[in-house]
């Protein structure tokens, strides 16, 4: 498998270099061409971060304090101003949670997007414009023509995030960043925006980062899934074996905390995680999830917090496998009430959730 | 006049606006429709300044004496049908001498006002955006111009240059750019953190254009905003300058100069100092509310 994206070893600090405190440690990371990769995990769990990176859109105080990130084989970490004005401008779009404040509000939509197309393909006036309704007519805007002389506060949430999409994708990047893109949205319209990027991939080619924190949203479109926790990915795999044999306890606990349509008629609680993640700056020794983890055993403290392989193309950093082991030990009787209903569910759960 | 263009009604509920495209149409039609929207209190204000600036531009037509024409048979007349404002102590109209003081106030405060707002803007978003050194030595300069006494500064150029309007021209742009630099420079500061700032680096567009194309279009307005209340400020100035005899040298008539002169006679002849004096204040109402109106259009509007 070829890699468009590479990310090894990163890390991003805030806080003074004496005293950093470290917000996404040791996240590596791949994505393949035409790849839809989903990056999910709770609010603060350095998913975004780890997205801006790929850009170098970390402003002060944070930094890049260690890792790589590779674009098709290049440094993008050692790029000059102008290599890193034409990465972004070319080979990497991005897209943002909230399409309200992602547009000027001052230009028109069809110039913000022809000036994309002018500067960064040095299209004509003319022509700049009738590429901006191409691609507006591109992204589901009825009636583009007419559309592309409104301002952002005309349009609808969804539509400006086909706007946005359209911005972002002008120069037909091979990488799509995606921040969060739906969370704003409604669910009509989440499902939209989805069979768009989807869309995208299927014409161009083009790879997808899918930051989200909802299982739903990564569930149906990415072909990958890696899990974040508290500034580390716990878990990665392919999405079918994510819902069917998750390895990792928090994955398992996310998982479990979605809920479903299907148990509308007996109303059960879903399962929240107790405790809350760590705090920036919090530093745990061995895993990161032991203080909330069901299966925390005393020598978790002693893990290190690196993917160790599970199975094929499937990543784990809980070296215990205490999943894996209920699974077989539910054969016999006697397994743990909760941990039973638990894997049962997510099991039910997956044939029915994986497109 | 896209700043006017996204000003929608005070208190507007907020709703999808199914309107036929509304920012399509002829340029006429598209300030028309601008105007209606703003709130009340800025086309009231919008109205008064426009009133104004009309009497000024066209005092030569409508003054019905020059502003130096002596009326040695009616001095210290009060406002009659003759003379609307009555006359001064040596026989000259008043509402004559007001409309010639308006023409020549009026032209040095736009001058002094608006010459120095884009270059503070500019230098205030620069600041903003590229933080940093560049930031901190911006933003020194700007505070010692503030923190200097400004009609300290201003009579300080006017002894160099000498009485007249010329301390005024240049003293007073050396210290205002400094605030609408800080001005721009908090906005910027705010801004740039917006995803659609954000986006322009992400798109790959240079600093320059990030600039200039996208954050001084959104920090004009409230530049503009505070630039209705500078022009107050500026027109207080220049009265308080010429009411010190530092402003436009006589005869010329200059609003202060007529109020001062007007002075020695208040309590026999008070129209002298008082209708100039209230034009003074129309001026202040004028321009007040078209920026109070403005501005609540932006905070109902929330466009940024």
């Amino acid at each position: 498998m070829s890699s468009l994206l590479e990310i090894e070893n990163l890390r991003v600090d805030f806080g003074t270099r004496s005293q950093p405190l470290t917000a996404v440690k040791d996240v590596s990371l791949s994505v393949a061409a035409g790849e839809i990769v989903g990056l999910v995990g709770e609010s603060g769990s350095g998913k975004s971060l780890t997205c801006r990176a790929v850009m170098r859109l970390i402003d002060q105080p944070g930094r890049i304090a260690a890792g790589t990130i590779a674009f098709e084989g290049r440094d993008v970490l050692a790029m000059s101003e102008k290599q890193l004005r034409d990465f972004r401008a070319h080979e990497a779009g991005m897209i943002y949670q909230d399409p309200f404040s992602s547009l000027n509000p001052v230009h028109r939509i069809g110039r913000q997007l022809a000036e994309t197309l002018s500067v960064n393909l040095g299209l004509g006036r003319a022509q700049a414009r009738e590429r901006a309704i191409e691609l507006l007519d591109g992204v589901g805007i009825p009636d583009p023509a007419r559309r592309a002389l409104s301002y952002p506060h005309e349009l609808s949430g969804g539509m400006r995030q086909r706007v946005m999409i359209a911005l972002a994708t002008a120069s037909e990047p091979r990488l799509l960043l995606a921040d969060e893109p739906t969370t704003a949205l409604d669910v009509t319209t989440q499902a939209q925006i989805l069979d768009l990027l989807e869309r995208l991939r299927a014409d161009r080619g083009m790879a997808v980062l899918l930051v989200s924190h909802d299982f739903g949203v990564i569930a149906r479109t990415c072909d990958r899934v890696a899990v974040m926790y508290g500034g580390h990915i716990v878990e990665t795999a392919d999405i079918a074996t994510i819902y069917t044999a998750a390895e990792h306890p928090y994955t398992r606990a996310l998982l479990q905390s979605v809920p479903e349509l299907s148990s509308a008629g007996h109303p059960r609680r879903r399962g929240g995680i107790p405790g809350r993640p760590p705090e920036l700056g919090e530093e745990l020794a061995g895993c990161v999830f032991k203080p909330r983890c069901a299966f925390a055993e005393p020598d978790c403290a002693e893990v290190e917090m690196t993917l160790r392989a599970v199975g094929p193309a499937h990543e784990s950093a809980c070296p215990k496998r205490p999943l894996a082991a209920a699974a077989s030990a539910r054969v016999g009787a006697g397994a743990g009430a909760g941990t039973d209903a638990g894997a049962g569910g997510s099991g039910k759960a997956g044939p029915e959730s994986v497109p | 006049m896209s700043a006017v263009d996204l000003v929608p009604g005070a208190g507007a509920p907020i709703v999808p606006a199914p309107s036929p495209s509304p920012s399509t149409g002829s340029w006429p039609r598209r300030i028309a429709r601008a105007v209606r929207g703003m709130p009340l209190q800025a086309k009231v204000g919008a109205g008064i300044l426009l009133f104004l600036v009309l009497l000024a531009i066209l005092a030569p037509l409508i003054a019905p004496y020059g502003q130096n024409q002596l009326d040695f048979a009616n001095l210290l007349a009060g406002p009659s049908g003759r003379h609307w404002f009555g006359t001064d102590a040596e026989g000259r109209d008043v509402f004559s001498r007001t409309l010639y003081a308006l023409r020549l106030d009026l032209a040095i405060i736009l001058f002094v006002t608006y010459i120095p707002l884009p270059i503070g803007v500019l230098v205030g978003a620069a600041a903003g955006w590229y933080g940093g050194v560049v930031d901190a030595i911006v933003a020194r300069i700007a505070d010692v111009m503030i923190a200097f006494p400004f009609m300290v500064l201003v009579i300080a150029v006017i002894a160099i240059v000498g009485p007249g309007v010329e301390g005024v021209l240049i003293g007073v742009p050396i210290v205002a750019w400094a605030l609408y630099a800080r001005l721009a420079r908090s906005e910027m500061l705010v801004m740039r953190e917006q995803p659609f700032m954000l986006a322009t680096k992400a798109l790959g567009y240079t600093d320059r254009r990030a600039i200039l194309r996208h954050a001084i279009p959104n920090l004009m307005r409230a530049a503009l905003i505070y630039s209705t209340l500078d022009m107050v400020v500026n027109l207080l100035l220049l009265a308080s300058l010429a009411y010190l005899g530092l402003g436009a040298q006589p005869p010329n008539a200059e609003l202060g100069s007529i109020i001062a002169d007007g002075q020695n006679t208040l309590l026999s002849a008070w129209w002298v100092a008082t209708l100039p004096g209230l034009v003074v204040v129309l001026f202040g109402i004028g321009a007040g509310l078209l920026g109070d109106g403005l501005s609540d259009g932006r905070r109902h509007g929330g466009s940024v």
